[in-house]
Parts: structure tokens; C-alpha cells; sequence
């Protein structure tokens, strides 16, 4: 016998809304250059794509160059350590999110050519003003890396300014 | 299949927009067909073909068009065609250029072009925007649009400006108070500059004032062949071009996010088409999609409005305002009312009713020719639509 539960609406000025969710499942195929990609940082190591036209190392690393439209020939090591170049601060709670604050910028991996992202840390981000005394395009930052890591992007914890930036 | 055609637009229904408890997403459709086509004085049945977007999964409903069919005379038994497109921010515009394509080649004379959007039904717009980032790279960082639009004012800031904010501001307050001569407007509020710096930080450096809202919302459009035009309307504004540019997904490949590269080169394109040598003598006004207040000064200077960095003098000099030499976003624009999906169909829309002077109360003086903007995706597309009061 099926059990149907009752749907509940509630009344906003004399007319009705019905709450909803979705609740669907998936499984994102990495493909195989973000496999290796991710089975690197789970050793701590980050890897980029080379194109063999252009010889651009891509971050992340895809399968094909968009540039020159070939499919990318190697993947190569890159330092975990690079150049921040651009950086957001978020502040306000946006709901299913991280819990604020916390920062995201582009940071350009020595060794490879495009910058990628992830969050920035290490820094008192609880107001601007304090966040701008370290953070800015042209610093040093080095990856801080997850105790635990799973193979994912989150093996990077965040990428914090080197001594001597702050 | 008839010849080549020039196209006019010569009905347009724009709902009210905001939080639309009154209506189900084909209330909605309806509501802005019918308008549409009593302003063009025709009948569903007069239509040949329904291009129509939205923005999924907004609405918690995929594949809206299915449930909207009815609203587009689908069970008439017409055997219509109702064609779907969806490019984010640019659906609206994607739709537009559309049917314009459609009734240009002599395909069809009648089209109509329509986008429905519930964006107020979602709890968290950024949740949903967070759903179309790569999901294994970039959705745990909890990128959404807001974060897109922040990346281009720091960038903005560290490039040329400093005080960047105190300029968003502006722009912040311009549109808002834009937004009061036009009833359809979701936010309905005299923001000065100064409540818009004092505003909370959603994401550094924008501010909650420098975001638009979510709004829900219908914009339906009649576009006609030259053939058609002597038959139907009472008001006609001819589309006289209409061009769209696409960029890459990944940040580490496109430009530098203080300069909208791609929108410039877009523009350049559409102006050597329209005969545009100059920008302030062509147009009489814009309407821009400025979901962030940074987002009009990056057009501003990429419309070439303004060397690169100094798109804040327009703000300083009033050129922009409602009464100003070139108004931009007379309607209230994208920081007063967004229903995403339908957000570049209304500023075509707004682009055609004041060419045809029929702006109502937020109607700029004797417009003849008018530009109309959107962008989408991950800072990706842009789309520009110029209309004219003439079809030469």
C-alpha cells in the first residue's frame, strides 16, 4: 500500500505556495584528464595540460587547447605555488553555500599559464579593510593543503600568502 | 518561404515583475501574449511560429515550454512551432535574434518572441547559479553570479579606480530612481548614492545595492515582415541589426575581467554594420543589462561610451541620467527588475517601445534610434540589438 503524505501549502496574502525540493542524484565523470588531475592532488602535487600546438599549460587541465582546437598531449607538474592575480571576499550567507567569510581568487601556478581558481586563506578577511592590508594582485601565495585528502579539489584547502607578503 | 525581409517589431507585453504569488508560470506566459498582440492588434492565430526561453532551472520546473504551450495557442490545433533556446543572461536576447533570423530569411511573417521566468520562487538564486559551473572544479568554491560580477569591480578597482565604489553607487541610485516612472518595475525605491555605499557587502566589492533582485516575469514580442508591417501595427520599430559574440567557459583563457574585450568587439562589429561612427550622435538611448551596478561602467567604456577605465565620468557628468545627453536603462534596467531568462527580451522590448514612443512615463524625447544589451553565461555572451523609427 503507497503512503501518500499530504502536501502542506502555506497562505501568503490570502493566496497559496506550495514548498519544494529537489533532491537528484548524479555521478560527474571526471573524464580521464581531471581523473589524473585529482589522483595527483590526492599525492600533493598539481598537474596542468600541455598543448602541443601553442605549448600553453592549461589549469585545470582539459582535454583539448581552446585556443588552437587540438587535443592536449601531456600533463605536466606545476609548483603549488604562484601569483595571486584577482580576488573576491564573500559576506554575506548565500543558502546551500560556504559559511562566510571567505575569499575566492585567480592565482596563476608557476609553470603553468592560466590561472585557476580556488579560495584564498590565511588572512583576516572580517572586514575589507583588513583583508586589503595583505591581499593583492602581484603576492605570492602557496597552496595550504587538506589533512584528509580524497582526490578532489578540496585537497587544497586554500592557497595563503608566503612569509613575508604580510 | 518567401523572399528576404526587413523586420519591425509591432506588439510588445511586458508583465509586472516581482514576486508573482497571482499567477503559475503560463498565467504568466498569457499575460504577456495577450498584451503583445492586443498592442499589435492581431490574434494568436495570426502568429506563424513561437520562439520562446527561459533560464532552467530557476523555476524548479524543467522544460517549462511544456506547460507553457497553451498560453502560445497550442491547443488550438494550429500547428504552430514553439522553438526553445536558453543562453543564461542572453536567453532573452538568443530569443530575439532568433525570430528576428526566422522573419528576416522569409521563413515566417508573423513571430512571436516570448520568455517566462520565476526567479522569486527559488529559496537561493545562487544555489541554482552555483548548478551551472563546472561541478568538480569550480561549484564547491560556491561560484555564482554574484561572484562573477565581484571578480570584474576588484579587477576594476586594482586596474584604474580606487574609488570604484562611490561610482557603482551612482549607478546604483540612477537606475533605482529610473525605476519609479515605471509601474512594471519589481523594486520600487528612492535609493540615494548614499544609502547605496552604506549598503551591506554581499561579495567584495559589490554591495547589496549594486545587485539586482529576483524577479518573476513575461515579456512577449511581436515581430513582423515588411510584408506584414503594412497590414499590422499601429507603431513599428525596425530592428536594424542584430549581433551576438560568444567567449570561453574558463577564466584562465578569457580576458582580464576589468574590460569587457568581447563586448567591444561586438560592438565594433554592429556599428561598422549600422553606419555607427559615433555612439552619442546615433542613439538616443540604451538599455544595458547591468546586473551589477560595476557592470554599466565596463559597457559604458566597451560600447565605446568612454576610453577604457574612464567610464565613470559619464556618471560624474549626469550624461547617462534620465535627462542627460544619452540616457542609459530610462526603465528602471537590470538592478531594478530581473527575471533572468526574459531579462534580455525586456531590454529589446524597452529598446522598441521608445523608438515607437510608447515608453510611457519613462519615455526619453523624440528616440529614434535606440541600442539594447545583454550578456550571460560565466561573463561569456553578449547580445546587441539596434532599433530604429525608420526602416531605412
Amino acid at each position: 500500500m503507497s503512503v501518500i503524505q499530504p502536501l502542506r501549502p502555506k497562505e501568503v496574502s490570502g493566496l497559496f505556495v506550495f514548498p519544494g525540493k529537489w533532491e537528484i542524484e548524479y555521478e560527474y565523470a571526471a573524464g580521464r584528464v581531471l581523473t589524473e588531475f585529482f589522483k595527483k592532488l590526492k599525492e600533493g602535487k598539481i598537474v596542468g595540460s600541455r598543448c602541443p600546438s601553442c605549448k600553453r599549460v592549461l589549469m585545470p587541465p582539459r582535454a583539448f587547447c581552446e585556443r588552437c582546437m587540438v587535443e592536449t598531449s601531456e600533463l605536466v607538474e606545476v609548483k603549488d605555488e604562484g601569483v595571486l592575480l584577482n580576488f573576491i571576499i564573500v559576506y554575506r550567507k548565500f543558502y546551500g553555500l560556504p559559511d562566510p567569510p571567505y575569499a575566492i581568487g585567480l592565482v596563476k601556478l608557476d609553470g603553468a599559464d592560466e590561472p585557476m581558481l580556488h579560495f584564498i586563506g590565511g588572512v583576516d578577511l572580517s572586514t575589507p579593510e583588513r583583508a586589503l592590508q595583505v591581499l593583492r594582485p602581484g603576492i605570492r601565495v602557496k597552496a595550504v593543503w587538506s589533512e584528509t585528502r580524497t582526490g578532489a579539489i578540496t585537497d587544497i584547502k586554500y592557497f595563503a600568502p608566503v612569509a613575508g607578503e604580510k | 518561404m518567401s523572399p528576404p525581409s526587413k523586420v519591425a517589431v509591432v506588439g510588445v507585453g511586458i508583465t509586472k515583475f516581482g514576486r508573482r504569488l497571482d499567477a503559475t508560470h503560463p498565467d504568466l506566459a498569457w499575460e504577456a501574449t495577450k498584451r503583445a498582440l492586443e498592442t499589435a492588434g492581431i490574434w494568436i492565430d495570426d502568429v506563424d511560429a513561437v520562439v520562446y526561453g527561459t533560464m532552467d532551472p530557476f523555476d524548479g520546473v524543467a522544460a517549462p515550454e511544456r506547460w507553457d504551450s497553451a498560453a502560445y495557442g497550442a491547443g488550438r490545433g494550429s500547428g504552430k512551432p514553439i522553438i526553445k533556446v536558453t543562453t543564461g543572461g542572453t536567453t532573452g536576447m538568443s530569443i530575439a535574434l532568433l525570430a528576428h533570423a526566422l522573419v528576416a530569411s522569409g521563413k515566417y511573417d508573423v513571430v512571436l518572441a516570448t520568455g517566462v521566468q520565476k526567479v522569486s520562487e527559488n529559496i537561493e538564486a545562487q544555489q541554482v547559479l552555483n548548478t551551472a559551473v563546472d561541478p568538480l572544479t569550480d561549484r564547491p568554491l560556491g561560484i555564482g553570479a554574484i561572484a562573477v560580477g565581484a571578480m570584474q569591480a576588484s579587477a576594476y578597482y586594482f586596474k584604474y579606480n580606487r574609488r570604484i565604489e562611490e561610482y557603482m553607487a551612482l549607478v546604483a541610485s540612477k537606475n533605482r530612481i529610473n525605476a519609479l516612472r515605471n509601474p512594471v518595475s519589481h523594486l520600487q525605491i528612492r535609493l540615494t548614492p548614499e544609502e547605496a555605499l552604506m549598503s551591506p557587502y554581499l561579495i567584495w566589492p559589490v554591495k547589496l545595492a549594486d545587485s539586482c533582485p529576483s524577479s518573476d516575469g513575461a515579456v512577449s514580442v511581436v515581430m513582423v515582415s515588411d510584408r506584414a508591417a503594412k497590414r499590422i501595427g499601429n507603431a513599428h520599430a525596425w530592428v536594424k541589426a542584430v549581433d551576438y559574440i560568444a567567449d570561453t567557459y574558463w577564466f584562465g583563457t578569457k580576458s582580464d575581467p576589468a574590460d569587457w574585450t568581447n563586448l567591444a568587439l561586438l560592438a565594433r562589429r554592429i556599428y561598422r554594420k549600422a553606419g555607427v561612427r559615433d555612439p552619442y550622435r546615433f542613439f538616443d538611448v540604451m538599455e544595458l543589462y547591468d546586473a551589477f551596478s560595476i557592470q554599466e561602467i565596463l559597457e559604458y567604456e566597451a560600447l565605446n561610451l568612454a576610453p577604457p577605465g574612464q567610464g565613470t565620468r559619464l556618471l560624474e557628468e549626469g550624461v547617462t541620467e534620465f535627462h542627460g545627453q544619452l540616457p542609459v536603462s530610462p526603465s528602471g534596467g537590470v538592478l531594478s527588475s530581473n527575471p533572468v531568462g526574459v531579462t534580455g527580451l525586456w531590454r529589446f522590448a524597452e529598446a522598441a517601445l521608445q523608438v515607437m514612443g510608447r515608453a510611457g512615463e519613462h519615455q526619453v524625447k523624440g528616440v529614434q534610434r535606440a541600442l539594447a544589451h545583454a550578456w550571460g553565461g560565466a561573463l561569456q555572451f553578449h547580445a546587441l540589438a539596434i532599433l530604429s523609427s525608420s526602416p531605412e
